[in-house]
């Protein structure tokens, strides 16, 4: 096992740090390095959210500002087979990729059935070399434009690597496309970016484990995710966040849904010491159903800040989210959702809930649904909940002979069981029930 | 069914405007001279001089809160409003004291003088200076104080001094600041312990010059197991610019008291009205806003309690309704401090043209506290297909034995609703008329009687010519 990453790009504090990482192997294209240029700029421009911004309200904005003293890691290649052999959370997979420090420690894998058909499942590096016009049709092309410009700014200059899937149009596939990302070197900051387009009719599902190597190493992980799902396509993408808790972790994503789309996106998260999440989904096409949902365990003193935006642009379609949280210790919860019901969009069905439940007496969860409806033909609505276990529930498994330990701990799985059923592969749902055990079989 | 031509209302009726010599005029624009001048005219105390001049310093250090509210507020010049107006009268004790071309505006608002009887303190505000007030023999014997902010501050100094801008500090915002600092008319108003009025208390205001805003500031204090409730009903006539209105309303319910606080708000559409409402209730107390909001160019008002006791309730009703160019950016704040307090808010909201809703609230349990709970429900209905509303709830949760629900919902009339009742009979106008009123029905009924028959009233009115 080698792991000698040498340290030969400087902190983001310093204004080198970007032609350093530049200077690295990774993407080589002269059209984005201007753009990255660009970025870099902005990022260094613009100022750090403050207690007042509004997209940033109730956030620790501590933590956020020491991200300057990470450094991007720096490309070298390593050899780690104990973490090639702990990247099989799933058996059944129509692609893999490892990666460590955004570099690949395993050789791609691909069904050659799907490839002969088409589907196209690389590094964004050979993605923009092979198939320079599929990608840029794409690439950079949606922000989730909610608060966090800055980082996002600092992740466009630093995007070295990726995932690129595409799968060409009516190519429908059951098993999922698995990416495994693993923070290594401690100290610091890697920006993983994942572009998934399912074209027309087109159907899979795209994994990502998000993991660190060590428990008590420090990282920064700025990592981007765009679903573009063309019309009457079905794409579903899971995400395990499960960094350790020591990372500041960002996950800024987007997905865009023409006309006739079945999307699905579910967020898992129980790692990161702090991460804040971005996800804006929109709607540009009729009788689309867009699912947005996501399961949390917050415990010890982690934050989960997570921004969500249903922009419904075009009439008739559906969209549906359902955050829900538990919280343990000292952790911190906040979800901040906007539906967006645009003049046009009439006839729109928007849904969006958040339930909170409360496991410990210092927790803290702060809900902000939010509605901006400008069409009147429209059913929408939002509710968010918190609180404890209810006494009565409780009441009736104790009457029936079951222990209140084992009373409250169904109940906690019962709570998160809605979200981990929305999950249609039976390994991948099995997974997180174990990871949901395994965060909680300590606790309760 | 016929129409109802009984029912409605003139609501021409406000727009006119008697030429009125103000004896004492502060001038137009804000200064340190302006603050002199009102102090030294009203006769305040220095502390009063100094407590002004500290808030005026907080109001030009504030920055509009644009970066959360309406870009609208850029548009109001400070310094083309006049800060102080006043007859320069006394509050008088008889109507025959009133001068005559004032009991003519009264007149035309419709404030009969028959209703002296039954209400049982009227403080008619005209202008900045409460010009008329009578207060029912029996409750004067009973301890009750009612008056104006000056008089309240001056003779009753040692019961409102105490929770005077406690309840709202000078630097809660920017225009509970200016308030602070050019505050002239509203009521003070105490209720000694155990007693119980059994007449709600009201005060009419009233704008009454261009460009003049009206800063009033109300102070309500329940002594222990009193109960009280005031009325506040706001008309004004319509100006050719934008006038502001900027309250600062205080309440403080004592152990076990219960204060409710009732406004209908019904500025013309050309006025600014931010106002800051806060109640605080002690143990075992409850403080309840009733809030309708009808006219008005942009109104920003989120009347909060804060339930400082253990077992304190907190409620706000509200009802607002947006016509084309009205933004009613309404809300609530409900700041859990105390073990077992519950609050309840439920807002409904009507959008017609091209009006705005907005419904924006707090509900914070910030301590570790037990047994606390909050219910938010806000309705949105939609009339047109341009109308609009939003909803920007915040809630903040801490520990495991509270709990809070929100819920929200938007909608417009079923074309099934609209469909039945025009088959029976009733034109679309009448039948969406009816629906609405059917929307806001059972929030209405909370309203003392007088106060539900106007608001009917006025939501047929707002509803005319809303169809088709």
């Amino acid at each position: 096992m080698t792991d000698t990453i040498t340290q030969n790009i400087p902190p983001l504090s310093d204004e080198n740090a970007f032609n350093a990482r530049h200077a690295v192997f990774g993407i080589q294209s002269e059209s984005l390095k201007a753009r990255q240029t660009a970025a870099w700029n902005t990022f260094r421009e613009l100022p750090y959210p403050t207690r007042t911004s509004e997209t940033w309200r109730f956030a620790s904005i501590k933590a956020i500002k020491e991200i300057e003293r990470f450094a991007p890691s720096a490309f070298e290649t390593v050899e780690r087979p104990d973490l090639v052999e702990r990247s099989k959370r799933i058996s059944s997979v129509s692609g893999r990729f490892i990666f460590a420090d955004e570099n690949l420690i395993a050789a791609r894998e691909i069904d050659p059935e799907l490839e002969a058909k088409g589907v196209i499942f690389t590094t964004l590096i050979d993605a923009l070399n092979n198939h320079q016009e599929l990608v840029e049709k794409y690439l950079l092309q949606q922000s989730p434009e909610l608060g966090s410009e800055k980082f996002e700014s600092l992740h466009i200059a630093m995007l070295r690597t990726g995932v690129f899937l595409y799968v060409p149009k009516g190519v429908e596939i059951k098993a999922p496309f698995v990416v495994y990302n693993w923070a290594v070197q401690k100290d610091t900051a890697i920006f993983p970016h994942t572009l998934f387009v399912c074209d027309e009719n087109a159907s899979a599902e795209l994994v990502e484990f998000q993991e660190c190597a060590q428990p008590e190493t420090e990282h920064l992980v700025i990592a981007n995710a765009h679903v573009y799902a063309e019309s009457g396509s079905r794409p579903c993408h899971t995400i395990l966040q499960n960094w350790n808790r020591k990372t500041l972790s960002f996950q800024l994503n987007t997905s865009n849904a023409q006309r006739d789309v079945n999307s699905r996106g579910v967020l898992i998260n129980v790692g990161s010491a702090h991460t804040r999440q971005e996800i804006h989904g929109k709607i540009f096409g009729s009788r689309a159903d867009v699912n947005i949902f996501s399961l949390n365990i917050a415990r010890g003193d982690q934050e989960m800040d997570q921004r969500t935006l249903q922009t419904h642009i075009a009439p008739n379609s559906r969209s549906d989210l359902l955050f829900k949280n538990a919280l343990l210790d000292q952790s911190k919860t906040i979800f901040s959702g906007l539906i967006i019901v645009e003049p046009d969009a009439q006839q729109t069905d928007a849904y969006q809930t958040n339930n909170n439940l409360m496991l410990s007496d210092q927790a803290e969860a702060n809900s902000l649904p939010g509605l901006e409806i400008k069409a009147n033909d429209v059913k929408c609505s939002h509710g968010a909940t918190s609180g404890k276990i209810d006494d009565s529930n409780i009441f009736y498994f104790l009457s029936r002979g079951i222990p209140r330990k084992k009373a409250e701990e169904l109940m906690v799985f019962g709570f998160l069981e809605e979200i981990i059923e929305k999950i249609e592969n039976e390994e991948l749902s099995d997974y997180v029930r174990s990871l949901v055990q395994q965060q909680l079989i300590d606790q309760l | 069914m016929a129409s109802t031509p009984d029912i409605n209302i003139d609501r021409d009726q406000g727009d006119f405007h008697y030429d009125t010599s103000y004896e004492f005029d502060a001038g137009v624009g804000l200064n340190e001279t302006t603050i002199d001048y009102i102090v030294d005219v009203k006769g305040e105390d220095e502390w009063i001089r100094e407590f002004r001049k500290r808030a005026l310093k907080v109001f030009w250090d504030k920055p509009n809160p644009t970066h959360w509210a309406s870009k609208e507020l850029e548009k109001i010049d400070f310094s083309k409003i006049r800060y102080y107006l006043s007859k320069g009268q006394k509050a008088s004790r008889s109507w025959d004291d009133v001068p005559e071309d004032v009991k003519k505006t009264f007149e035309r608002l419709g404030i009969p003088e028959k209703e002296r009887a039954y209400l049982a303190g009227v403080e008619a505000q005209f202008d900045s200076e409460a010009s008329y007030s009578n207060m029912k023999e029996e409750l004067s014997k009973e301890g009750v104080i009612f008056v104006g902010p000056t008089e309240g501050l001056k003779e009753h100094g040692e019961i409102f001094k105490k929770y005077f801008g406690k309840v709202i500090p000078i630097g809660d915002n920017k225009y509970s600041a200016l308030n602070s600092a050019v505050f002239s008319g509203g009521s003070f108003i105490y209720i000694p312990p155990g007693v119980k009025v059994k007449q709600p208390l009201q005060a009419y205001f009233r704008i009454n010059a261009e460009n003049f805003g009206q800063f009033e500031r109300t102070l309500i204090i329940a002594d222990e197991g009193s109960e009280v409730t005031y009325m506040e009903g706001c008309t004004a006539p319509k100006f050719e610019t934008s006038t502001l209105h900027s309250a600062v309303v205080e309440l403080v319910a004592l152990k076990n008291a219960k204060i409710q606080y009732i406004t209908v708000q019904n500025w013309s559409s050309n006025v600014f009205n931010l106002v800051t409402k806060r109640g605080m209730a002690m143990e075992g107390a409850e403080v309840k806003w009733i809030d309708c909001n009808i006219g008005s160019k942009l109104t920003m008002k989120y009347p909060g309690v804060i339930m400082r006791g253990e077992g304190a309730r907190g409620e706000v009703l509200s009802i607002a309704l947006a016509h084309d160019g009205q933004h009613q950016d309404t809300g609530s704040k409900m700041i859990h401090a105390a073990n077992n307090t519950t609050s309840n808010i439920i807002s409904k909201s009507i959008s017609i043209g091209k009006g705005r809703s907005t419904y924006r609230g707090v509900v914070s349990m910030p301590k570790n506290l037990k047994g606390c709970k909050n219910n938010t429900e806000c309705d949105a209905l939609l009339i047109n297909t341009n109308s609009r509303t939003d909803t920007y709830p915040a809630i903040t949760v801490r520990g495991q034995n509270n709990t809070t629900q929100h819920e929200a919902s938007v909608s417009k009339v079923s074309a099934e609703q609209i469909f039945y009742m025009m088959q029976r009979g009733l034109n679309e106008g009448e039948a969406m008329s009816l629906a609405v009123n059917g929307f806001v029905n059972d929030l209405i009924r909370e309203f003392p009687m007088e106060y539900s028959v106007e608001l009917k009233r006025l939501i047929d009115l707002e509803m005319e010519g809303s169809v088709g």
